[in-house]
């Protein structure tokens, strides 16, 4: 039994073509996972959130937008980058693309709001002076093009009466004094040893090499978005979370 | 004065060696201080420059002089050597480019051609070369030795050190003694079995081969059970350091396979996660020390032995120090294999402590399971391939670390050719934001003298120079100099990329330069009077 598994195992370790794909079924998905784990999980985290590898828990992979795409990645790997191939066969390359395609997608379930009334709510309420939706709003919140993907309703809805309890990763807010006395409160856009660069309120871009600040602080779980638990009727905050959850971007 | 002999003294050397590197010049390597001659500069590995034009005083002045861009598009880890007006440099994955020291223009190029299905864990990289005689050595990322003419780069000969289908990789540069060349091997994920080589230079025909995980009836084979050694990993994949007096070669040696399960290789797993002391000429192993006996968590011991002479409890000593990726900085007497002494200088959680002996108490809440252990260090490790440096002028020991925790999960690992043989996937902790620092150790008790805070843990070595400076690099591209006493800042310039590499220096038209690899480029800095 070995034996013949070694021997079918150096013949797969030429590269593969995406062709036959099997139906994915829920049993393709868990031998998926299984081989997810034991070949993936290491660089891409076990729930494919990312590490040393990419974060392929999202609706859409830059390097993988089809699943054809996604095949070739898993089995030749991405040259230039740590992604390396894999000496899987094609069934078992197609078992990986139908975990990998499960990852990062929420399950549908029906909700009490209105989709059409919600993306009205989100212009009244200002929502788009910070955040972008296909390309169109402002720069210190996150972009939300695809966020109905990427986030559950129950997560929206926290998100915007309770925003302090989860400040998504990238918008972390600080506190600077410079050396002249200046105060600024921000959105970081990136720091490192040497400097920092944030965007105020209104989306101005400031940069300082640290030996101009006096002071400087991270407003840990503090954030520039407000809480619409007073500002919101019950009904128009379940057309807006109704809206988002309808964002599922582009594949 | 001193000063002025040497570059007389390499002066007369280029002209009479031109394209000869004999064993005698690298293993003097230090008498000729505007070159690099070695990966780590010298045998001993310290990787400080005796240069001292760029110094305190000026090293605000630091400007770059020229830059070379790569084609390869992974990590750029190469560290060159530079001799005889000449840098060799490895171009991601397995290329080899000559240029001019004086105008950074190419002389000659190797291109590898690469199967389109190699198996490297952890990115098509490499580290530089070797060189001896008329030949520079490449070790390729598909498990080839390839010499190369020095004047033209062309193949004098190609060998197969192993075969990179079953995930056996090279991506160490060789190390070039006497009239060998030294070859480590990468693969521990994929279960292969370690071992270190060495191949005639003349004529690459294997000269010795130390497997690192002892076969049938050799002394550590009882350390595995079952035929678990069979796939055993301790490789070796960072390259080691030589001393021509003890005539051994000091290396780290890779974690045991799989990675993270311990119950299929009950035992202490010989000689994984050791330091082995060999012969030169003959390939035996004279002696041994394992850091991390039976690990499950992936730390590596492929850490830069450097080899420092000084009086260690009031009697002279040839030492040995190390820095290891599990969090303790260790000593030992080279010649005996002596363990002296270690301490502990970043976080950790794997052990509870070392014992008289240096063997660690093991803490079993950090081995993976199927609820998750949190470890310090993660994987990556507290030190790794990046190089420290030792300044005999200021007699610290410097180290770059990583500080960051991860979750590790038991899975299923089953062994099959040319796949990850690991068993466990990782997470990071919850809101620990990893940060790092340049540590500057005292290389007789370990004590921590000072640090230099980064952002972001380091992949970049340390080059210390007789100008009173250390020079490191961030991720975010900052290339900065520290003052070797004290660690303050005194000079940064941002190279726009990522850096994954070591530092060097060297000397071209009787001035000092400094090197260093950063996104996809060689960036050479020079004084504005230097300026060619």
């Amino acid at each position: 039994m070995w034996t013949s598994w070694w021997l079918l195992a150096l013949q797969m370790t030429v590269a593969v073509e995406p062709t036959a794909r099997p139906k994915v079924t829920p049993q393709e998905v868990a031998r998926g996972k299984t081989l997810f784990e034991a070949q993936c999980a290491y660089c891409h985290g076990a729930d494919g959130d990312g590490g040393r590898g990419a974060n392929l828990a999202r609706a859409t992979l830059r390097r993988a937008p089809t699943d054809e795409a996604l095949f070739r990645v898993v089995n030749r790997g991405i040259p230039g980058t740590g992604m390396p191939g894999n000496a899987m066969s094609a069934r078992e390359t197609w078992q990986a693309v139908a975990f990998v395609r499960s990852l990062g997608r929420v399950k549908r379930e029906p909700l009490p709001g209105d989709a059409v009334r919600g993306a009205q709510v989100y212009q009244a309420a200002g929502c788009a002076a910070c955040h972008t939706i296909r390309g169109r709003g402002g720069p210190t919140g996150p972009d939300l093009t695809d966020i109905g993907a990427r986030s559950s309703p129950a997560y929206l809805r926290r998100a915007i009466v309770d925003p302090r309890a989860d400040v998504p990763t990238g918008f972390k807010q600080i506190r600077v004094v410079t050396r002249e006395g200046r105060r600024m409160i921000g959105v970081r856009v990136n720091e490192d040893t040497f400097s920092i660069q944030f965007l105020d309120a209104g989306g101005t871009l400031y940069s300082f090499f640290k030996e101009e600040l006096a002071e400087l602080a991270a407003d840990d779980g503090r954030t520039a978005m407000p809480s619409f638990r007073e500002r919101l009727e019950p009904a128009a905050l379940d057309d807006l979370v109704a809206y988002l959850v309808s964002l599922e971007g582009t594949r | 004065m001193k000063a002025v002999l040497a570059i007389l003294l390499a002066l007369v050397l280029t002209a009479e060696l031109s394209a000869q590197l004999t064993y005698d010049r690298i293993r003097q390597a230090v008498r000729e201080p505007g070159s690099w001659l070695t990966y780590h500069g010298t045998y001993d590995a310290q990787r400080f420059s005796t240069l001292d034009e760029i110094n305190r005083a000026n090293v605000q002045q630091l400007r770059p002089v020229w830059m070379y861009q790569v084609q390869g598009r992974h990590h750029f880890e190469s560290t060159p050597l530079v001799f005889d007006g000449v840098m060799y440099l490895t171009d991601p994955p397995s290329d080899v480019v000559a240029l001019d020291v004086k105008t950074g223009r190419p002389l000659w190029a190797y291109r590898r051609s690469l199967p389109d299905d190699l198996r490297a864990c952890c990115g098509d990289v490499n580290r530089g070369v070797a060189a001896l005689g008329d030949q520079i050595f490449i070790a390729t990322i598909d498990a080839h030795l390839v010499a190369l003419d020095m004047r033209t780069g062309r193949v004098r000969w190609d060998v197969e050190v192993a075969d990179y289908k079953t995930g056996h990789s090279l991506t160490a540069a060789p190390l070039a003694v006497k009239d060998k060349v030294i070859v480590g091997m990468a693969g521990a994920e994929y279960g292969v079995r370690g071992f270190l080589d060495a191949y005639d230079a003349a004529t690459g025909k294997r000269a010795w081969r130390l497997w690192t995980v002892p076969g049938p009836g050799e002394p550590g084979h009882d350390s595995w059970s079952g035929d678990s050694w069979k796939r055993g990993g301790a490789t070796t994949w960072v390259t080691g350091a030589f001393d021509p007096e003890t005539n051994l070669t000091y290396w780290g040696t890779g974690n045991p396979g799989p990675d993270f399960i311990g119950d299929v290789r009950e035992g202490d797993n010989l000689y994984s996660d050791s330091l082995i002391a060999v012969d030169v000429d003959t390939g035996a192993l004279r002696w041994h020390f394992q850091f991390t006996p039976h690990d499950v968590n992936d730390i590596d011991a492929t850490e830069i032995p450097i080899l420092v002479d000084a009086d260690f409890r009031g009697r002279p000593r040839k030492l040995l120090l190390f820095a290891n990726r599990n969090g303790f900085f260790y000593i030992f007497d080279r010649v005996t294999g002596e363990y002296l002494h270690a301490k502990q200088f970043a976080r950790q959680t794997w052990t509870k402590g070392l014992d008289a002996k240096g063997r660690p108490i093991p803490n079993p809440d950090t081995v993976p399971s199927p609820k998750g252990a949190l470890v310090y260090p993660d994987d990556d490790g507290i030190t790794n391939w990046f190089s420290p440096s030792y300044s005999p002028q200021t007699k610290i020991f410097y180290q770059n670390v990583r500080e960051k925790g991860g979750i590790y999960f038991r899975n299923e690992a089953v062994y099959q050719p040319g796949r990850m043989y690991l068993g466990a996937s990782k997470r990071a902790v919850p809101d620990e934001e990893p940060w790092g620092a340049l540590r500057a150790l005292d290389p007789l008790t370990g004590d921590v003298k000072w640090e230099f805070k980064v952002t972001t843990p380091p992949w970049c070595g340390l080059l210390s120079t007789a100008g009173g400076l250390v020079f490191s690099g961030t991720m975010e591209g900052m290339f900065f100099a520290v003052d070797a006493e004290s660690g303050k800042p005194l000079w940064r310039f941002q190279t726009g990329g990522a850096i994954w590499s070591n530092p060097i220096s060297y000397q071209a038209g009787g001035h000092q330069y400094i090197a260093i690899a950063a996104g996809n480029a060689l960036l050479v800095f020079g004084l504005p009077a230097s300026s060619l």
